[in-house]
């Protein structure tokens, strides 16, 4: 991101001033980082009770069909190696563009909305994934970016309990349930999903009517504002990969823990088995094992281990962390990064050179903090 | 109190120098959870990376302001970073220097001079 494009602000950037926000710049926008109480109290505060989180920066993308859901869900399983054809309408998976080397171009959710799908995408990758979508899918959809809505995540375990109070109907949902609420006459489109490990709903909403329906949250006493910050480290505790960091293009599904979001039928011996780019290696390192896995890190001493601290083992380098802080719940520093596949056992103890010192890390299992979703 | 361009302050106590950081730096920081401090006895010379204080976020050092030897070091750091948001001016104080000439302080700013810089 070059210094001279200018920074796009939200639409709700006056109430995260009011709030005390610091903005940072953040692919391409000006991004509440924090507020007053920080990230620490925001990131306990949301594990506690609920948080606040604007992520309207993110690429909210309506497929349309040309030619029904059916030959739209398919082709889009010709991108992504998800069960998209099985998606139930009212309900969300977590899915992956990969390339066809196998690495990772995106990491996305889809849902099936009955007369649509709706694929929420990283702002970071935004105008690829159009590119991409809109050159593999024109034969069977019109590849639609809303740029109108703004986009908030609730999350934590009183989220539904405040949430439910302006939409009635929320509380009926389950994980990953999505359905569209009516708010002052407003289509808000909700699923029950996030990205911090806790319960809590993503809220589209119309921009004109951003300001009003997080006020509303906010003057609810479990409701705070929380940023990037602790998005961050609420999500590095949940062990979920953050696109750029922990998964890219050099990174496959398989290698980064993400073989779970693969369904049986995309695998060797399903229905529809293969099909998307990168199959061949996708496919035969979920047969075989891939030679290095993303495993989490618990550095022994209190020194955090940031992005980029090289592990070694014994005298070799093994790997690198690619997301290392302190997790606030925890109370302890943590980390995730690449090993080799004889390197992952947890337990096993590494090196981490931490301004030219080598420290001990250990293998984690993953998350950190158990997920708290309302099955 | 005197203060330097890296928001530290440097109060004099004899023939020591003791240094922390201001206000200004502790909230700019965020929640402290990490500080790791420099060896007693060590030299240091104006400029050396002595401190590594990491927050949630991110990591940061203190240089030393001055040239001397590290006399003492402030070890409740290490045990409770967050005393340096909770009392960055008092409490939190990071190491004490030996310096040959005090009059080396005279190349810092005063409080008024501080404030100015950061308004």
């Amino acid at each position: 991101m070059t210094e001279d494009i200018p920074l796009r602000h939200l639409a709700l950037n006056d109430l995260h001033l009011a709030l005390g926000a610091r903005l940072v710049p953040f692919a391409g926008y000006a991004m509440p980082v924090q507020y007053r109480a920080g990230v620490m109290q925001e990131h306990l505060h949301t594990r506690a009770a609920a948080g606040l989180f604007d992520v309207s920066h993110m690429g909210q993308v309506i497929l349309w069909p040309k030619a029904g859901m059916d030959r739209l869900a398919l082709g889009f399983e010709a991108l992504v190696p998800v069960d998209v054809a099985g998606l139930r309408a009212g309900r969300q998976r977590y899915g992956l563009f990969t390339d066809t080397r196998g690495g990772i171009l995106d990491d996305l959710m889809v849902a099936n909305c009955d007369t649509h799908f709706l694929v929420v995408v990283n702002a970071a990758c935004k105008a690829a994934d159009l590119a991409h979508m809109r050159a593999h899918l024109s034969a069977v959809a019109e590849v639609t970016e809303v740029t109108d809505r703004a986009l908030l995540a609730l999350q934590g375990p009183l989220a539904e309990a405040a949430l439910a109070r302006l939409l009635p109907d929320v509380a009926r949902m389950r994980f990953m349930d999505v359905t569209t609420q009516v708010w002052q006459g407003q289509e808000i489109w909700v699923s029950r999903s996030g990205y911090s490990g806790e319960d809590g709903f993503e809220l589209s909403l119309p921009e004109t009517h951003a300001q009003a329906f997080a006020g509303a949250l906010l003057a609810m006493p479990e409701v705070a504002p929380a940023g990037l910050g602790a998005r961050d480290s609420l999500r590095l505790e949940a062990g979920l990969c953050l696109y750029g960091h922990d998964i890219d293009t050099t990174t496959s599904p398989v290698e980064a823990g993400l073989g779970w979001a693969i369904q049986p039928v995309r695998r060797a011996g399903g229905a529809r088995a293969g099909g998307f780019p990168g199959a061949d290696r996708i496919l035969r390192e979920l047969a075989d094992g891939p030679s290095r896995l993303r495993v989490g890190l618990r550095p022994e001493g209190r020194a955090p281990m940031r992005e980029g601290t090289v592990l070694f083992h014994g005298e070799t380098p093994v790997g690198t962390v690619t997301s290392g802080g302190f997790g606030p719940s925890v109370a302890a520093p943590i980390a995730m990064g690449y090993v080799p596949g004889a390197l992952a056992r947890p337990g096993t103890v590494l090196q981490g050179e931490v301004r030219s010192r080598r420290l001990p890390v250990a293998v984690s299992v993953l998350p950190f903090r158990p997920a708290a979703f309302k099955r | 109190m005197k203060y330097t361009e890296d928001h530290e302050w440097l109060r004099v106590e004899g023939d020591l120098v003791v240094v922390g950081i201001t206000e200004h730096a502790a909230t700019q920081l965020g929640d402290v959870v990490f500080v790791e401090l420099p060896e007693v006895e060590a030299m240091v010379a104006r400029g050396d990376e002595v401190v590594v204080i990491e927050s949630v976020k991110a990591a940061s050092d203190i240089l030393a302001p001055v040239d001397g030897e590290i006399v003492e070091v402030n070890d409740a750091l290490v045990d409770t970073p967050r005393l340096v948001n909770d009392d960055p001016l008092g409490a939190a104080w990071f190491f004490k220097i030996r310096v040959d000439d005090l009059s080396v302080m005279d190349d810092f700013m005063d409080e008024d001079e501080y404030e100015e810089m950061i308004a």
